[in-house]
């Protein structure tokens, strides 16, 4: 069995190998609870690993695109961007909010309440930091809906997921190819990522 | 922005994506096999396989068709199902289905390599890597249609390699296309192991697709912050002229 070195260091440990969804999910909510512990439990970790329905799903995501949403328009203006990066954060921050609007939508559509917005803290300083953890959350955002997306009953909500996991995707590869990193980090196919990985990733930028 | 030139990557030729892992790991693949009907008939298969034919022949039919293969060829195939799941033997027009665009983009890729057109081209070594990958969807594919059934001929493609510019847009226009195709498909998949190996194909599309926009000056997301889906015989229509 071998596990590629990804670039993303927070993708590292992701082994899915051999091993089947269900036991996949299982482990990866084991994990999450022996890495972050009884009291380090945001309400983002706590609800992540009793996900299951349809609207915990959603609600995972719309968590994800708060933060991708919140990086790009607050992080993004007060770092200080330049060139490419500022308008690139511009526009998919957009976009990002846009997700944030429909997964909001679609939980309220399906009689469940919206998660709060969390407080994010990101530990970037200039472009060059900006751009990596971007990178990576990009990267991470894909994985997430790839992985939580056959678990999704509603056909319907799976292909809204699809139509933004697409961006997700589009995101990763044009700030790949703008930090020269890898546009198709994990090879010819997209990991899933458990909501453990997931949360291993995001869950130290969340603060409350 | 141009295409990243220092951009190979160590991937090695066996990918460890789901629908790698369903082809060769055992467990996996008894389990799948079990939850698409081992027993499916070649009847059946032939019926799916049919209809995918003859979507490719037809632009006015639509993803419908897809749902009358799955009832066409459910007979006999729900032996072994415990879960009360709709038998995956519609997954096998839409596994051909992607297959044959699969089998379209790493031809494509092949003859823009051999074309010469990129040959001083710092973007050679990324059409190589989309080609590989391409590559590496066909032989996943392929197995998953050896499972359910019978697999989708070898289509000959057909691409107009004039100039490097205009090959750059088609490449675009084809990855595009590609990230269509199999967004659209998502909803149709019963099998959840076959729509877990789709997404991870539909974001490498997404990746190309990004990239290569960027190549020939396009926005990287063109339809804004939601990916637009195709459906089957939008897509068959808009290959048809590049197979020969």
């Amino acid at each position: 069995m071998h596990t590629e070195s990804i670039h993303a260091p927070e993708l590292g440990g992701v082994e899915i190998h051999g091993i089947s969804r269900q036991s996949f999910i299982l482990r990866g909510a084991l994990a999450a609870g022996a890495v972050y512990g009884a009291t380090a439990v945001t309400p983002f970790v706590s609800s992540a690993l009793a996900a299951s329905s349809d609207i915990d799903i959603l609600n995972f995501a719309l968590t994800l695109e708060y933060l991708e949403s919140n990086f790009y328009q607050v992080k993004g203006k007060s770092v200080g961007l330049s060139g490419q990066a500022k308008s690139i954060a511009t526009e998919f921050g957009d976009q990002e909010a846009q997700h944030v609007d429909a997964l909001t939508k679609a939980i309220k559509g399906g009689g469940g309440t919206p998660a709060p917005m969390p407080k994010f803290v990101f530990p970037v300083t200039d472009q060059a930091s900006f751009l990596k953890l971007a990178y990576t959350l990009e990267n991470v955002g894909v994985g997430a809906y790839n992985g939580a997306g056959p678990s999704l009953q509603n056909k319907a909500l799976l292909a809204a997921a699809g139509s933004i996991v697409q961006i997700e995707a589009r995101h990763a590869a044009t700030i790949g190819a703008l930090t020269m990193m890898p546009v198709t980090p994990s090879g010819a196919f997209d990991k899933p990522l458990s909501k453990a990985a997931v949360l291993k990733a995001a869950g130290p930028l969340i603060k409350a | 922005m141009s295409l990243p030139a220092g951009n190979e990557q160590d991937h090695a030729p066996e990918q460890d994506g789901a629908v790698i892992t369903l082809a060769r790991d055992d467990v996996a693949r008894k389990k799948f096999l079990k939850m698409a009907g081992r027993g499916m008939g070649s009847a059946a298969a032939a019926t799916a396989l049919g209809t995918f034919i003859a979507a490719c022949g037809s632009s006015s039919s639509s993803s419908k068709n897809n749902a009358g293969a799955s009832t066409g060829a459910s007979t006999g195939a729900s032996t072994g199902t415990s879960t009360g799941k709709a038998p995956a033997s519609g997954d096998l027009a839409i596994v051909n289905y992607a297959l044959t665009l699969e089998y379209l983009e790493d031809q494509f890729y092949g003859d823009v390599v051999k074309s010469g057109l990129f040959a001083s081209s710092p973007a050679l070594p990324t059409l190589k890597m989309f080609g590989q990958e391409e590559h590496e969807h066909v032989l996943a594919l392929h197995k998953v249609a050896m499972s359910l059934g019978t697999p989708a001929a070898k289509p000959m493609g057909k691409f107009p390699l004039k100039d490097a510019t205009s090959v750059a847009q088609l490449a675009a226009t084809v990855e595009n296309l590609g990230a269509a195709a199999y967004l659209g498909q998502a909803g149709n998949i019963k099998s959840p192991e076959i729509l877990a190996a789709a997404l991870a194909i539909h974001t490498i599309e997404a990746r190309h697709a990004a990239i290569l926009n960027l190549t020939v000056k396009k926005s990287p997301t063109p339809d804004g912050a939601f990916g637009k889906p195709m459906t089957m015989s939008e897509v068959l229509a808009a290959v048809k002229p590049f197979i020969a």
